[in-house]
């Protein structure tokens, strides 16, 4: 993208002004070697974002965008409901809070190295990963309800993890106002027995050493050692999530004429916030997040218990859970005010900072922990909200490396059983049900998730605590 | 060995497992209609058909993939949309025709057709963990009946490389070209 179609008030802010249909301006934020190799779509549907009704600031991009399907992969955009706000399913995206969540293991990577391939063994045998894959479970009707109504929660009560999980997860582990009746029977069969599985595509499951401090005092509250061991956990809400996103995308396509609002591209299909359709889309997308979060303390019981066998003091606490592709209502500043937006996260973290009420008491101090994935060989990052970051975007930061190369490109230059040796020739273990998604998802097809993190900090979304690095990786 | 993005025509008949030979070959001009498709041979990447010709490719997209068919007829093209789908997961020689899945769907216009269509057979793969290898298509209007032929999914066998979440309405266009062919294309999210 060239930084000339843009304002530059800021070394990490590219801004657009608003022109034609656009009610608010377009911000990316990035540092100018990101923001040249972002393609020029993503401004065009940053743009188009911008043109929706009832939007609230500026539609935002993270220094990891990317071109998605209608808002951009990396994108945040809030909007209020008294406005004649909307929410749109391309804005949440098909995986419906896929996520993060870390936990601390206590164990040093010194005691991890020598058992590497049994411990990737006995992980890739205990989560089932990649498509075709089926969980342990099997949900009735009952439980599928109490699942979607619960979350976590609903995992915790049968025996899936620890009550102090909950705490560690966004919404404490249960997202309020789930409607299980707005969620269709064939989204619910397509769950059935999809509990407890990875996915594949850009999931995944590593065992990663913590290998540099950059903020010692977060680092601490955190439970962050460095030259120890943390597990990284990759996954959504499955088919169910899936499903409900195709549906939605459908129904709003469809219903957008009636409703009066005019796209510039169908596929930013989306309902006035108050509309009965703007409702049971909302209720739907929050019982998929409850499946998310529930599917992740399910991987999450799965993965200690390995630990456990061997390491039999390892507890893996969880340091924290979060969500990336979500639409939440949440409270804001917006001038001098205080309003409730919906805020349209996709591809992107929720990152409150120090003082936030919905932060547990032991993190309040310092900010949310801010878990930035990598891609099988590059480095993950642990990060913390910011007070700034509500001004710059609504509390948000970027959620990964994002991809530079699309899958069609990585396939024509890597080879995945080749990668998978370069890889073990740098002391990665990696386990995988396919070398052509291996392939597809090499690391080199993915943008320096250092570089990304580091426009983040420098924008003010987040502050760097801890790089990760990793040592095993299951991927779907 | 997962050949690369492909331009391949699967038009055997129903029944038979050697009818899918590997995604390389000769190319061979095909008359329209059901019948063509129903016979067949591959084509290998290298070689453009044009829309009037069965085929079907995959097109770049930032972090997901696009899928394209092109057909003498709109059903055709439809065919190898859903063709291009199954090759996002596997390759579609290496799925045996041994079960028959009945799909219908509607939608008000073409081209949400098609996105239903697909969304139709992810359905059908995610929730019978099967892949299919062909598939027939008929169109009255609005409305599609189909037919899909495939196999339980064998990961040691088919290797599958992504799931497919769902068809979005990215890229999305059914339409008809100056040759007379039909193309139909979306994006699906992986």
């Amino acid at each position: 993208m060239d930084p000339a179609r843009f304002e530059h008030p800021a070394e990490f802010e590219w801004h657009v002004r608003p022109t034609g249909a656009m009610r608010v301006p377009a911000i990316i934020y990035a540092d100018e070697a990101l923001l040249r190799g972002m393609e020029d779509k993503v401004l065009e549907q940053l743009t188009n974002v911008a043109t929706l009704p009832g939007i609230v600031g500026a539609s935002y991009a993270m220094p990891d965008a990317h071109w998605g399907y209608g808002f951009p992969i990396g994108g945040v955009a809030a909007f209020d409901a008294e406005e004649g706000g909307v929410v749109s399913a391309g804005g949440v995206g098909f995986d419906i809070s896929c996520g993060v969540r870390a936990l601390l293991t206590g164990v040093a990577k010194a005691a991890v190295e020598p058992i590497k391939e049994r411990l990737a063994d006995a992980l890739y045998a205990s989560v089932p990963v990649g498509l075709g894959s089926t969980g342990r479970l099997k949900l009735d009707a009952a439980e599928m309800d109490a699942m979607l109504t619960q979350g976590a929660g609903w995992a915790l009560a049968r025996g899936y993890g620890v009550a102090a999980d909950l705490e560690r997860i966004e919404e404490r582990g249960t997202m309020a106002g789930a409607r299980v009746d707005a969620v269709s029977e064939r989204a619910k069969r397509r769950q059935r027995d999809e509990m407890g599985t990875l996915g594949s595509g850009n999931h995944y499951l590593e065992v990663q050493e913590v290998a540099e401090i950059f903020d010692r005092a977060v680092a601490a509250v955190f439970g962050l050692k460095e030259g120890e061991v943390v597990v990284s956990i990759h996954c959504g809400s499955r088919g169910l999530g899936h499903q409900i996103g195709t549906e939605y995308l459908r129904d709003m396509a469809i219903a957008a004429a009636d409703f009066g609002i005019a796209l510039p591209d169908r596929e930013l299909a989306c309902a006035p916030i108050a509309s009965e359709l703007g409702q049971r889309y909302l209720g739907a997308m929050r019982a998929a997040i409850n499946c998310a979060l529930a599917n992740r303390q399910i991987i999450g019981h799965y993965t200690r218990q390995v630990f456990r066998h061997f390491f039999a003091e390892s507890a893996l606490a969880l340091l924290f859970d979060v969500s990336h592709n979500t639409c939440k209502l949440e409270e804001h500043a917006v001038g001098r005010t205080r309003r409730q937006l919906f805020i349209h996260r996709k591809g992107a973290t929720r990152a409150f900072g120090p003082g936030h009420p919905d932060l547990p008491d032991e993190l309040r101090s310092v900010g949310q922990p801010v878990l930035i994935g990598g891609s099988m060989g590059s480095a993950s990052y642990i990060l913390v909200g910011t007070t700034e970051s509500e001004r710059r975007a609504f509390s948000s930061a970027c959620h990964g490396a994002g991809r530079s190369m699309s899958r069609h490109a990585a396939l024509r230059r890597w080879n995945g059983h080749a990668v998978t040796a370069e890889l073990a020739a740098r002391g990665i273990v990696l386990r995988s049900p396919s070398a052509r998604g291996v392939a597809e998802e090499a690391p080199g097809a993915y943008k320096d998730s250092g570089a990304v993190v580091d426009a983040a900090e420098q924008a003010g979304l987040a502050r760097k605590v801890a790089r990760l690095e990793p040592l095993v990786c299951i991927k779907g | 060995m997962w050949p690369r993005m492909t331009l391949t025509r699967i038009n055997s008949p129903p029944g038979s497992r050697a009818q899918y030979p590997p995604i390389v070959g000769r190319r061979r001009a095909m008359a329209p209609g059901m019948a063509a498709r129903l016979s067949g041979v591959t084509a290998s990447m290298d070689e453009q058909a044009s829309e009037a010709e069965n085929g079907w490719e995959h097109f770049p997209h930032g972090a997901d993939i696009g899928v394209r068919g092109n057909g003498a007829s709109r059903e055709a093209a439809f065919e190898q949309a859903a063709l291009a789908l199954t090759a996002v997961v596997t390759d579609p020689a290496r799925v045996a025709a041994r079960e028959q899945v009945a799909i219908s769907c509607t939608a008000p216009d073409e081209e949400l057709l098609l996105v239903e269509w697909l969304n139709a057979i992810v359905f059908e793969m995610a929730t019978r963990k099967m892949l299919f290898g062909r598939y027939l298509v008929r169109l009255d209007g609005n409305r599609l009946e189909a037919e899909a032929w495939g196999e339980p999914i064998d990961r040691a066998r088919h290797r599958p490389a992504a799931e497919v979440k769902g068809a979005t309405l990215t890229a999305l266009k059914v339409a008809r070209g100056p040759a007379g062919g039909w193309l139909a294309q979306c994006v699906v999210d992986v």
